[in-house]
């Protein structure tokens, strides 16, 4: 089954997110729990700062919802560095269990679905989902050495840098009314495109198969959500992705907002807009989570898009496989 | 009495207009086709060898002269004047010709490459 | 008509890529080559200027010139690489600052800074000429054939 459906409705207690200095200069600076001056974090490595960010995320998701270490049960997470070390070695300093998942962009929607299903199965009680980025380590394992003087093509992305975290728990353990309904789970979409730093029109397509797959198995329309978010497909991206669902009969003009897109206030330099597993963790754990705890959302349907490719995929000439998860969040 | 001063203009005039063509070709071609840097440094690198192996970008050097050793081509251009300088001596001076020719960029490049990583990190980049 | 599913791997829908490659933003032709001639030639006379000195001042000819004015310039691009200077030239200039020798310089400088912290061994050394290698590796190749081919015809 590519939908499935949360009967006790797991929910969202809190979140925590810290983001870099060029982050918190657009509509997430005033949501996070800690805006970085510098984005080393007072580490040697950015690395090292990246695993120390994720670290800090999860901590103060568990501070936010008013728990401690010794009631979490696991930890899922997972980040964009190979044998993704930031998730493994932000768990290694702490006791709980811990799950890592990849699925590039797309994690941390992996997670939330992974950490819903647990819950409802009944599994699990406390589960805390989290997924960081940092600009400096993908620049280099993707791209080029940062002091490298090449010019940026004008789709490229910027990885944001930046973690979240969200605790999720059992409903009869917490008073929050912010609860995750349902998930669908992509499948690998591949319309071959091959250029890597075009990576919203390698994931457009995937995004748009979940959102249709997803209306379709609730049977509703796209007017049944006040937001639409996607992860990081950029201006670009977003684009593509209107017209593919439009051509698919399905109308998200008015209510698709993408991460990448809004996460930086200047679109200028960053071209297309933020992209990592960051950009999707940091704006929907401190942007979108404010706006549905106040109130000003209601149901909110969350389709973190991911591009699966590696140096090594793409130095062989492969095309970017893009995948999308989905998960409809409402306030009950 | 102005004309040595005249000289020296004009070979930095020719000097400028050589070399910043070199680049807009490189440019030109960067524009249609995506080549990566990496790529453009080996093509035009490429284009210095073959260009001195027919012996024409001697004349390029002649007259414009660091205009035409300054762009990568130059550097093609060192290896294969001393690869065809080197066959004087015969077959062992062909082969390594080319790259003591060049050993001085090389050389270079390594140690002031290596000063500069041990006193320099990686900056973040805002834009 | 032909459905969009991505799983045909054989026959890809070349309407999606045509389309996606109708949304590049217009090349600035003028404006690019503008920039990459300006500072490319300004590099020149750089060199120039540093031809002039080591000639008049110091004396110098031929390959010694040749090989002191690379090594000040090769000099110059890895100290502004070290500042961390140079990539925001190469962002302005493009081809302009990475075809001069200074550019050849940034690309063997900027990996060596970037894998400082894997160590000076396997880090530093080993990955210094991910960029810049092929440069060598060809024209070491292309050179030696040249002199070969000389050297029999």
């Amino acid at each position: 089954m590519q939908t499935i459906f949360f009967k006790k409705q797991p929910r969202i207690v809190a979140t925590g997110t810290i983001a870099g200095p060029k982050e918190c200069a657009g509509v997430v600076g005033k949501c996070v729990d800690k805006a970085l001056l510098d984005d080393m974090f007072e580490e040697s490595t950015y690395e090292k700062a990246e695993c120390k960010m994720l670290k800090y995320a999860v901590q103060q998701a568990i501070i936010n919802a008013n728990s401690t270490e010794e009631e979490v049960d696991m930890l899922i997470s997972g980040d964009l560095l190979n044998q993704i070390i930031s998730a493994s070695f932000t768990a290694r300093d702490f006791d709980f269990p811990f799950l890592g998942v990849y699925s590039a962009c797309a994690t941390l929607a992996e997670s939330f679905a992974l950490a819903a299903t647990l819950i409802d199965g009944g599994y699990q009680r406390r589960i805390v989902a989290a997924t960081g980025s940092h600009f400096s380590s993908a620049e280099r394992q993707y791209r080029y050495p940062l002091e490298l003087g090449n010019t940026r093509p004008p789709q490229a992305q910027w990885t944001v840098t930046g973690a979240g975290g969200a605790f999720i728990a059992d409903m009869g353990t917490t008073n929050s009314n912010i609860a995750i309904t349902s998930a669908t789970f992509g499948r690998v979409v591949d319309f071959g495109i091959t250029d890597v730093n075009n990576m919203g029109a390698a994931m457009a397509p995937a995004a748009c198969d979940t959102i249709l797959a997803h209306l379709k198995n609730t049977r509703q329309s796209a007017k049944a959500y006040d937001l639409i978010l996607t992860g990081d497909l950029g201006a670009l991206g977003s684009r593509i992705l209107k017209d593919l669902t439009w051509e698919k009969g399905v109308d998200i003009a008015n209510n698709h907002v993408d991460c990448g897109e809004i996460v930086y206030n200047v679109i200028e330099d960053e071209f297309q807009g933020g992209s990592g597993a960051g950009c999707s963790a940091v704006v929907f754990n401190s942007y979108i989570f404010d706006k549905l705890k106040r109130g000003e959302l209601k149901r909110v349907l969350f389709v973190a898009t991911g591009a699966l490719l590696s140096t090594v995929s793409s130095g062989q000439g492969e095309s970017i496989p893009g995948i999308a998860h989905a998960i409809s969040i409402e306030v009950v | 009495m102005f004309e040595p001063y005249l000289e020296i203009l004009w070979g930095f005039a020719k000097a400028f207009l050589v070399g910043g063509s070199i680049c807009m070709i490189a440019q030109i071609v960067i524009n249609f086709t995506d080549l990566t840097a990496g790529k453009i440094l080996v093509i035009f690198m490429l284009a210095g060898v073959v260009l001195q192996g027919l012996g024409l970008y001697q004349y390029l050097v002649d007259f414009a002269g660091a205009g035409a050793t300054v762009p990568i081509s130059g550097f093609g251009y060192l290896l294969a004047n001393g690869a065809m300088r080197g066959t004087e001596k015969g077959f062992f001076g062909a082969f390594t010709g080319a790259l003591s020719s060049a050993s001085a960029g090389v050389s270079a490049a390594v140690i002031f490459s290596f000063l500069m990583g041990i006193c320099f990190r990686s900056k973040t980049k805002k834009n | 008509m032909y459905e969009m599913t991505g799983k045909n791997r054989d026959n890809y829908n070349k309407n999606y890529i045509a389309y996606v490659n109708s949304f590049d933003p217009p090349t600035q032709h003028f404006k690019n080559c503008f920039r990459a001639f300006m500072v490319g030639g300004l590099i020149c006379c750089i060199g120039q200027f540093l031809r002039i000195i080591f000639e008049e001042v110091f004396g110098l000819y031929g390959d010694e010139l040749a090989g002191m004015v690379s090594v000040v310039l090769i000099f110059l691009g890895t100290l502004l690489t070290g500042f961390g200077v140079y990539d925001r030239i190469g962002r302005y200039a493009g081809a302009g600052s990475i075809v001069p020798i200074t550019g050849f310089a940034n690309s063997v400088a900027s990996p060596a800074m970037e894998f400082k912290t894997e160590g000076l061994v396997y880090g530093m050394a080993a990955k210094m000429f991910i960029v810049a290698g092929p440069i060598i590796v060809y024209g070491v190749l292309a050179g030696t054939i040249v002199g070969m081919l000389y050297l029999f015809l």
